[in-house]
């Protein structure tokens, strides 16, 4: 296991390479989520309005 | 032709007369000058070496108070609409705003700062240098606040957005104009960087009443 | 007239739907493969030994807080001749993203400065520039939330981006010039370690992996966007607004 115990020191580096992969990892992923969650509900919500807007009496004139 | 200068006498009748005017800018202008001392220390060597860069900071941010008042109440009150149906073409009205923006600030920051300058301890060989580089520079500042200001006309209380977009674009004429002053002050031939300083300024002063003009037509429906 | 500014989006929304999942798993595959190399198979460099691994994260970053610039500009161009609705999307949706990849840039490079150089911090012509990079994409987005009416949002958002990108080379001039004249206040070298092989590959794969992750988030976010805009538009008893 001294090869993973070295192999996490990066070789005396380890408080500079570990915080900016996890950084880098952590916000793409945070934005990737965001902007999921965010076409999906914008989707969902336009979707259920446009049919719910098809099945109404026309209003319009 | 008659109508631009009269525009010019209007916006700087008002911009006299206005609260948020030239005598707020002349006087933030003024008070950074004075603050700044306050958070470096008295240490005149301090003093000497900072100050080329701290008059022009507080140039940048004393020419951005006016920005809100040149723009905003014409399309509030429809003086613009006004602007519109005139000959005149809207890029030269954006031209007029610049020119009587500069006039009730960067005119004013211009004769204001050799006063100045002894509190900051500048050489007094800078002293026309700062003088210059202001007179060139400023225009530059008020172009770029204007094309901010027709930017942001739709933006209630755009003060801070304001900010936001015009200091980036004004980086150029901060470091241009600050070395110049700089390097005036070390005895080190100047002329690069006003040189540089005017180009830049001159593209500012084109590129920012094409913007501030395609910009006020963002109002149109 | 209205009936093509509605079937365009609409095209492209199916579009997107199809391409989403495949480009989102490319991505993911890319970053994973590139993350493995990066950390495992790369050699350390013979000066910077591990510390170079910051590389494979900061330099396509770097290089994608420029692009994205870029492709924000180009769309806005695109929306301000063409005034195709779906480039302003493209742009609006491009800013959060560029955004994001300016700032890992930043701090990765003070991540990675900071045992190089002994400073989280050096006035470095291209670490400045970067700076005034990520102030640019703020001032952007502020500028889109600032604007209540959507028409006119859209307008000012697309003269902002052709401003900044007349001024971005303006800039860049001023701070490289600014750099040069202070050189003797600094002698750190900026370059990263010399490029090899080995260390190349893994670059490169980062590099597409954070172009494909771009293409992905861009094709996610434009959907949400177009959503909105036709939610926005049904409420207003309209079809797609041509914008």
């Amino acid at each position: 296991m001294t090869d993973w115990s070295t192999f996490f020191a990066m070789g005396g580096y380890a408080a500079y390479v570990w915080p900016a992969y996890a950084i880098s990892v952590v916000s793409l992923l945070a934005l990737a989520i965001a902007s999921w969650t965010w076409m999906t509900r914008a989707e969902r919500l336009a979707s259920s309005s446009k049919s719910a807007e098809e099945t109404a009496p026309e209003t319009k004139p | 032709m008659r109508t631009f200068f009269a525009l010019i006498r209007r916006d700087v009748t008002l911009g006299i007369r206005a609260s948020g005017g030239a005598a707020l800018s002349a006087a933030f202008f003024a008070l950074i000058v004075v603050l700044a001392p306050l958070g470096l220390g008295p240490d005149m060597a301090t003093l000497k070496s900072a100050s080329p860069g701290l008059f022009w900071i507080a140039a940048l941010l004393a020419t951005l108070l006016g920005l809100e008042r040149i723009v905003q109440p014409d399309v509030e009150d429809g003086t613009l609409d006004l602007l519109r149906l005139s000959p005149l073409p809207l890029e030269f009205v954006a031209l007029a705003k610049i020119i009587s923006h500069w006039l009730t600030s960067g005119l004013i920051i211009t004769i204001l700062a050799p006063a100045l300058a002894p509190l900051l301890n500048l050489s007094l060989d800078a002293v026309p240098v700062l003088a210059l580089s202001l007179l060139i520079g400023t225009p530059a500042l008020s172009a770029i606040g204007a094309a901010a200001a027709a930017l942001g006309a739709s933006v209630q209380r755009g003060g801070m957005v304001l900010a936001l977009l015009a200091l980036p674009l004004n980086i150029p004429f901060l470091i241009f104009g600050s070395t110049a002053v700089a390097q005036a002050q070390t005895n080190t031939d100047p002329t690069q960087a006003l040189t540089l300083l005017g180009a830049c300024s001159l593209i500012a002063v084109v590129v920012g009443s094409i913007a501030a003009a395609t910009s006020l037509r963002l109002n149109d429906d | 007239m209205p009936v093509l500014a509605y079937a365009n989006p609409e095209r492209f929304a199916r579009l997107a739907r199809s391409l989403t999942p495949w480009l989102l798993g490319s991505a993911v595959g890319l970053l994973l493969a590139g993350l493995f190399l990066g950390l495992f198979l790369a050699p350390p460099d013979y000066q910077q030994g591990d510390a170079a691994r910051i590389m494979y994260v900061h330099v396509p970053a770097a290089w994608m807080a420029m692009f994205v610039y870029g492709c924000m500009a180009l769309a806005s161009a695109v929306a301000f001749i063409w005034k195709h609705p779906l480039a302003d999307v493209a742009a609006k949706a491009s800013a959060p993203i560029g955004c994001i990849f300016t700032a890992l840039a930043l701090i990765t490079g003070m991540l990675w400065g900071k045992p190089m150089w002994g400073a989280w911090w050096v006035w470095d012509a291209r670490l400045t520039s970067v700076l005034i990079l990520f102030f640019m994409y703020l001032g952007y987005i502020v500028l889109w939330n600032a604007i209540e009416d959507p028409a006119r949002a859209v307008r000012a958002a697309r003269i902002l981006a052709l401003v900044g990108a007349i001024n971005i080379p303006i800039i860049k001039f001023s701070v490289d010039w600014w750099n040069t004249l202070h050189q003797g206040a600094s002698v750190f070298r900026a370059d990263g370690p010399s490029i090899t092989g080995s260390m190349l590959i893994p670059l490169l794969v980062m590099a597409v992996a954070y172009n494909v992750l771009y293409a992905a988030l861009l094709l996610i976010r434009m959907r949400a966007e177009i959503a909105e805009r036709r939610l926005r538009s049904i409420r207003l008893g309209l079809e797609f607004e041509p914008k």
